[in-house]
C-alpha cells in the first residue's frame, strides 16, 4: 500500500482489489494492467475520459464480463465473479443512474422489488412502508411520500432511491456509474449527500465513476485516474486537486497532438460545475 | 467528520429532527392521499359511467330493462368479455398481447365436447381442455419470449392456427354441450353461474395483480424490462405466465358459453370477444404499453359494454350504432387515461 493510501483508508481491511486485470475485445485493449484496491468504508473516485475504459473496469468488477488476465479479490478471498447475479450474492452492487427502478410503482415497492416480505401469498404493504420510510429517514432521503410513484419524483429523488436500494439489499460494495450524469447542482446534491452520509456510517465501500472531477473530489477519499486501460494516478483526495488532474490528462492531448481540443474540453467541463 | 455524524445522525432515533420531518410527511401524506384517490379514480370514472348508463336505460325503458331475463341477458354478453379480460389484463401489464384469445374460447369447448362425446366423463374432458388451453399459452408465451417475436405476431398466427385445428375437430358443424348434472349447472348451466365466475375471477386477479409478487412482478416487467431483469425478477417466467392464464381464462369462458348455448355452440368462436376484451381492459384504465392495470376496472368496461348493446337493443337502435359508440368509447377512454395521467403527474409537481 502507497502513503496516501493509508492516509484515507487507515488500517480499515481492504474490501476490494484487483491486480493484473487486462482485457481485450478482439484486437482491442481495453484494459492492459489494472491495479486497484479499496479499503472498507473507503470512497474511491475512478476518474477518466470517454473509452479510457472505466465501463469495461465497472463491468469486468460486477461480473459482467470475465477478464482475460488478472484476479479480483474480495474481502481478501481470490474470487471469479460469473454473472451479475455471483457478484450481488458477494454484497458487489451497481447502480446504472436510474434505470432499474419501476416507474409506475411506488417509492416503497421500488425499495423492496424482488426481496418483498409476504404473509402467504400476499405482501405486507403496511410493512414494506414503515421500513421503507424508516430506512430513508435514516440515510436522510427526503421524498414527499413513499407512496408517490417513481415517475413523480424528480432526477436526483430517483438517483438517490436507486442507491437506497442497492444499499439497503446488503450491497457492501457499490460501484456508482455516473451518479451525477445529466444532473443539475441541486439535484446532484441530493446524492453528494447522500454518499456523504454512507460513507460516514463507515461500513460500505463506495466506488464512483465519473468524468466530472471537481464534484466527486467532494465526496472522495481517493481518486484514481484511467487513461487508456491503466492507472495513471492513485492519490488522496487531500493531495492532489482538480487542476493536477487537468494537467495530467491535458499532458497527455500534448503527446497526442489534440492539446487544444482536450484542454478545452476540459476547462469548459470543470466551468460548467462550478 | 464526528460533527457531521451528529448532525446527521438525529432522525435515526426519531430526535430532534423529527419536528421538521414530521409536517413535511403529513403535509405529504395529503397529497399521496389525493393522488391516490385519482389514481382509483381511474377506476371510478368507467363505474361512475356504467352506473350512469344502467340508470338512464332503467328510466327510459323500466319494464323491459329492469327484468331478471334483461340482466341475464346482459350477463351473458357480460361474462366472457370479462373473464377474457381479466387474462389480458395481465398481458397488457406486463407489454404483450393475445389476439388468439378469442380462438382458444371456441377449441376449448369444443375438445371438451369432443371428448366428451368420446366416452370420457365430464370432469376429464373439462380438466384435458384446459391443459389444451394452457398449451396454447404456453406455446404463445415461449414463442414470443424466446424466439424474440412480438405477441401481436405470434397470437396472429396462432389464432388462425387455432381456428383451422378447431374446424377441423369439429367438422365445421356446430356441436351440442352436455345439460345434465351439476358439474353442467356450475359450469354455465344455471343462467347466473357464468356472471359470477366472471365476478370470482375479476376479484381474485384483482388482489393477485395488487397484492401478490406476481403482480407487483407483471408490472415491474411492462414498466421496465431490463429494470426488472436486472433486479432478479424472472420477467421471461412472468411473461409466461400472464400468456398462459389469459389462454386459460380464455378457454374457460368458452367452456362456460359453450354449456350455457348448449345446443349449437360455433366452432367458428367470435373473433369480435378478443378485441371487446382488450376494449374493456381500456375502457376500464389499463395502459395498452404496460406497467399498469385494473381488473377491476375491465370488468366494469365489459359491464359498461354489455348495459350499452344491451340497451341500446331495447331502445330500438340497432347494433350498427353500438360499434359505433364502442369504437368512440375506447378513444375516449385512451384520452382521458392520458390527461388524468398528465394531471396526476402536473398535480404532484406543483
Amino acid at each position: 500500500m502507497t502513503a496516501e493510501q493509508s492516509v484515507s483508508a487507515g488500517s480499515a481491511p481492504v474490501a476490494i482489489r484487483a491486480e493484473g486485470i487486462a482485457k481485450r475485445f478482439g484486437t482491442v485493449t481495453a484494459l492492459s494492467n489494472i491495479n486497484i484496491s479499496v479499503a472498507q468504508g473507503e470512497v474511491l473516485g475512478l476518474i477518466g475520459d470517454n473509452g479510457a475504459g472505466k465501463s469495461t473496469l465497472i463491468k469486468i468488477l460486477t461480473g459482467y464480463h470475465q477478464p482475460d488476465e488478472g484476479q479480483i479479490y474480495v474481502h481478501g478471498q481470490p474470487v471469479t465473479l460469473k454473472s451479475v447475479d455471483h457478484a450481488r450474492s458477494l454484497g458487489i452492487e451497481t447502480v446504472f443512474q436510474d434505470l432499474a427502478l419501476i416507474n409506475t410503482l411506488p417509492v416503497y415497492m421500488n425499495l423492496h422489488l424482488n426481496r418483498e416480505p409476504t404473509r402467504g401469498p400476499f405482501l405486507r404493504r403496511r410493512e414494506m412502508r414503515k421500513q421503507a420510510r424508516r430506512y430513508l429517514d435514516d440515510i436522510g432521503i427526503s421524498i414527499p411520500s413513499v407512496n408517490a410513484e417513481v415517475a413523480n419524483l424528480s432526477g436526483g429523488q430517483r438517483q438517490a432511491i436507486a442507491v437506497a436500494r442497492s444499499v439497503y439489499s446488503n450491497a457492501r460494495i457499490l460501484l456508482l456509474d455516473e451518479p451525477l450524469a445529466a444532473m443539475g447542482a441541486k439535484e446532484g446534491g441530493i446524492i453528494l449527500d447522500l454518499i456523504k452520509m454512507l460513507r460516514d456510517r463507515g461500513d460500505l465501500t463506495v466506488i464512483i465513476i465519473a468524468h466530472n472531477y471537481s464534484q466527486v473530489f467532494d465526496v472522495c477519499d481517493r481518486v484514481n485516474l484511467l487513461q487508456h486501460g491503466e492507472i495513471t494516478l492513485d492519490k488522496a483526495t487531500s493531495e492532489t486537486s482538480a487542476e493536477e488532474l487537468l494537467d495530467i490528462v491535458a499532458k497527455e492531448y500534448r503527446t497526442g497532438g489534440k492539446l487544444a481540443e482536450g484542454r478545452g474540453r476540459y476547462l469548459a467541463e470543470i466551468r460548467d460545475t462550478d | 467528520m464526528t460533527e457531521e455524524q451528529t448532525k446527521s445522525s438525529p432522525p435515526t432515533p426519531n430526535g430532534g429532527s423529527n419536528g421538521i420531518l414530521v409536517p413535511t410527511r403529513l403535509r405529504s401524506a395529503g397529497l399521496a392521499g389525493v393522488g391516490s384517490s385519482l389514481l382509483r379514480l381511474r377506476e371510478l370514472s368507467v363505474i361512475i359511467v356504467a352506473i350512469a348508463l344502467f340508470a338512464y336505460f332503467s328510466i327510459h325503458s323500466p319494464s323491459s330493462f329492469l327484468s331478471k331475463s334483461n340482466f341475464s341477458n346482459i350477463s351473458d354478453f357480460v361474462s366472457a368479455w370479462a373473464i377474457i379480460a381479466a387474462g389480458e389484463v395481465m398481458l397488457l401489464v406486463c407489454g404483450e398481447i393475445d389476439l388468439s384469445a378469442a380462438m382458444t374460447y371456441a377449441l376449448t369447448p369444443i375438445v371438451m365436447m369432443s371428448l366428451h362425446g368420446n366416452g370420457l366423463p365430464l370432469f376429464v374432458a373439462f380438466l384435458i381442455s384446459l391443459v389444451v388451453a394452457a398449451t396454447v399459452g404456453l406455446f404463445n408465451g415461449l414463442v414470443t419470449v424466446f424466439l424474440g417475436l412480438p405477441s401481436f405476431i405470434t397470437t396472429l398466427g396462432t389464432l388462425f392456427l387455432l381456428h383451422g385445428i378447431t374446424l377441423k375437430i369439429s367438422g365445421s358443424n356446430p356441436m351440442a354441450a352436455p345439460t345434465e348434472g351439476n358439474l353442467v349447472q356450475a359450469l354455465g348451466g344455471w343462467k347466473w353461474s357464468e356472471i359470477l365466475w366472471a365476478i370470482a375471477i375479476a376479484i381474485a386477479m384483482q388482489i393477485v395483480l395488487t397484492n401478490t409478487k406476481w403482480g407487483a412482478y407483471t408490472i415491474a416487467t411492462g414498466a421496465n424490462f431490463v429494470g426488472a431483469a436486472e433486479a432478479g425478477i424472472k420477467v421471461r417466467q412472468i411473461k409466461i405466465r400472464a400468456f398462459l392464464i389469459t389462454a386459460v381464462f380464455a378457454g374457460f369462458a368458452g367452456t362456460l358459453d359453450g354449456i350455457h348455448i348448449s345446443q349449437s355452440f360455433d366452432p367458428n368462436g367470435d373473433p369480435n370477444l378478443m378485441f371487446t376484451a382488450v376494449a374493456a381492459s381500456v375502457i376500464g384504465g389499463t395502459a395498452l404499453l404496460g406497467g399498469s392495470g385494473t381488473v377491476i376496472g375491465a370488468f366494469f368496461g365489459a359491464a359498461l359494454l354489455g348495459i350499452l348493446q344491451d340497451g341500446f337493443n331495447i331502445i330500438g337502435l340497432t347494433a350498427t350504432t353500438f360499434v359505433v359508440v364502442e369504437g368512440a368509447a375506447i378513444i375516449l377512454a385512451m384520452v382521458a387515461n392520458t390527461q388524468l395521467t398528465r394531471f396526476r403527474q402536473s398535480a404532484r409537481a406543483a
